[in-house]
């Protein structure tokens, strides 16, 4: 049994901060590396993605992204309302599609919607979004307690991990009949920053220490002008660059509730 | 012989409504599908007590989003002590023209939503980016009321969503929300949120336009491949001063109210409404954004 996991989302194409939070992991030691879907989007040259992940044996669930990539949809399924939003999403899903190889098609196409897996005493369900819907939102300032409650029974789990939103967080609760610990955990991306002005990324390891659950988020440093310039190359949009540049987010910000989106520049 | 309708199931109670001002309203818009007003007394203010009770029966249905309209909220005096509660169980939502919103009334909200770890979100109601435009539709002197109340909340630290129903043609929808977000930055919002509602023919708008033709139901061949959770009654319901309704549009219609509690109110619903079919056509035109819902 795991004692150690380390896991993240969103690597929106970005295969430096991907090799860089693989090394990152190995240096500190995981049993397991998990990835929670969407490995397309935003950066450049998707393809080099899919031998990082086979090189770290990293098990991927399928985000959005990967489920319309691997079954030739016609857009993300990112679940935007916004006409500017959509602009810029379908802009990125174009590119992505066009320059993802055949063979990594079929791969995220056979990816599963979630894993389970025991983890000291506690069971864990890895999702993307949501354990009932792959493109669902949660936000820490936008769910309720008692709907995670409420998750963790419908789905008969004790810690639900997923991603999707770009913005890590945890909360611990605990269920009323048993009063056993359950939590949520955002496990955040590692292909675009948090949108606090830093330019940095980051995972998340969950470890077991005297049979509690310890969360821990690691910032991970990587070469992101490096990124800015292939994204130039590829005439990818500046304002995706700017992202990168500055850790502000200047796109698909509609989906964001009011305490996430006023920390934001934009 | 009946004609049968498309039975649509409560899928999950993401979205929970509240008729909290009941269908009094400071205002008399000439739009409005359930034609608010200082006078009509269809439904009454709601108290504490009531919203209390059917916020501790959410919990256990795994409620996600909490909703405050009327009429106009700010009208009911409770309402603040209501938000306040509110947000001890999820994020709250307040529908509102702004008008009502004074300076203490701006920094008790944010005081309201500093103490909560959820957010607090304001929609004012706003039809035109100029005053006449505006004021034509929801009354004289409104506008600048309203943009009095936008300036309060952006403040206060809120962004407001700005809330348009859309009485335009579509080849306009460039120089519209141009408009608007030129008009709400000089009005001392400098990052405006805007979300465009269409109209509902029911109303006083029936009497406006020249309400929905013959045709215009939902079928069950228009339902074959649907997003059943673009329907607003897949994953809400409305509490008000007369029990729970399936949706917030439907108030006026009797064969509406679905019990007293939001358990009864889980029942399937038959969509016999013609305003059921704008829900259908532009889907999620009530919640702030369309992430309800389970994956097929």
């Amino acid at each position: 049994m795991p004692e150690r996991v380390a896991m993240f989302g969103g690597v929106y194409s970005n295969y430096l901060s991907l090799e860089e939070t693989l090394k990152d992991i190995n240096l500190r030691g995981a049993d397991e590396i998990f990835c929670l879907g969407d490995l397309g989007a935003f950066g450049p040259n998707p393809n080099k993605v899919f031998p990082l992940l086979q090189k770290y044996k990293v098990k991927v669930v399928q985000g959005n992204y990967d489920n319309s990539i691997g079954n030739g949809l016609d857009d993300c399924q990112c679940g935007y309302t916004d006409p500017r939003d959509n602009y810029f999403a379908k802009l990125s899903y174009d590119y992505t599609y066009k320059n993802t190889s055949e063979e990594f098609k079929i791969w995220m196409k056979e990816l599963p919607k979630e894993i389970k897996f025991e983890f000291g005493g506690y069971k864990v369900l890895l999702c993307h979004g949501s354990p009932r819907k792959t493109n669902e939102f949660l936000w820490e300032t936008a769910t309720p307690t008692h709907f995670l409650e409420k998750l963790c029974n419908d789905f008969d789990a004790d810690i639900i991990c997923a991603t999707h939103t770009g913005i890590h967080w945890n909360r611990k609760f605990f269920h009323k009949e048993k009063l056993k610990e359950k939590f949520f955990v955002n496990a955040g991306v590692i292909g675009r920053p948090e949108n606090d002005g830093n330019t940095f990324v980051g995972y998340t390891l969950l470890e077991i220490e005297n049979e509690k659950l310890n969360i821990q988020y690691i910032p991970v440093e990587y070469d992101y002008k490096k990124l800015a310039e292939e994204m130039r190359r590829e005439k990818l949009p500046p304002e995706f660059i700017e992202t990168i540049l500055t850790g502000w987010w200047t796109t698909c910000l509609e989906v964001l509730p009011a305490k996430e989106r006023i920390k934001g520049k934009y | 012989m009946n004609q049968k309708y498309p039975e649509i199931y409560l899928d999950s109670l993401d979205n929970l409504w509240f008729q909290v001002s009941g269908t009094l309203c400071n205002i008399k818009c000439e739009h409005c599908f359930i034609s608010c007003s200082p006078v009509n007394h269809n439904f009454e203010f709601m108290t504490y007590e009531d919203v209390n009770k059917f916020l501790e029966e959410s919990v256990e249905l795994g409620v996600k989003e909490y909703y405050f309209t009327g009429g106009e909220p700010f009208m009911n005096k409770n309402l603040l002590q209501i938000i306040r509660r509110t947000m001890q169980f999820g994020p709250a939502t307040i529908l509102t023209n702004g008008m009502l919103i004074k300076p203490d009334t701006a920094e008790r909200l944010k005081k309201i939503s500093d103490e909560s770890i959820y957010s607090l979100e304001i929609r004012i109601s706003i039809d035109g980016y100029t005053e006449e435009m505006n004021d034509a539709i929801r009354g004289k002197g409104v506008f600048k009321k309203a943009m009095a109340g936008v300036k309060l909340l952006a403040e206060n630290n809120f962004l407001p969503i700005i809330t348009i129903t859309k009485t335009w043609e579509d080849k306009d929808d460039g120089i519209v929300l141009d408009g608007f977000i030129n008009t709400l930055k000089s009005y001392g919002y400098p990052r405006p949120r805007l979300k465009i509602l269409p109209s509902i023919k029911i109303g006083k708008e029936a009497a406006r336009t020249k309400g929905y033709e013959e045709f215009e139901y939902v079928t069950d061949q228009m339902l074959v491949d649907y997003e059943i959770n673009n329907l607003i009654c897949a994953n809400s319901r409305i509490a008000t001063s007369k029990g729970v309704y399936v949706c917030p549009i439907l108030i006026d219609s009797p064969d509406a109210n679905l019990g007293g509690t939001l358990k009864e109110a889980s029942a399937a619903y038959e969509l016999k409404h013609q305003a059921c079919y704008t829900c259908y056509l532009f889907g999620a035109i009530c919640s702030n954004f369309s992430s309800a819902g389970r994956d097929a």
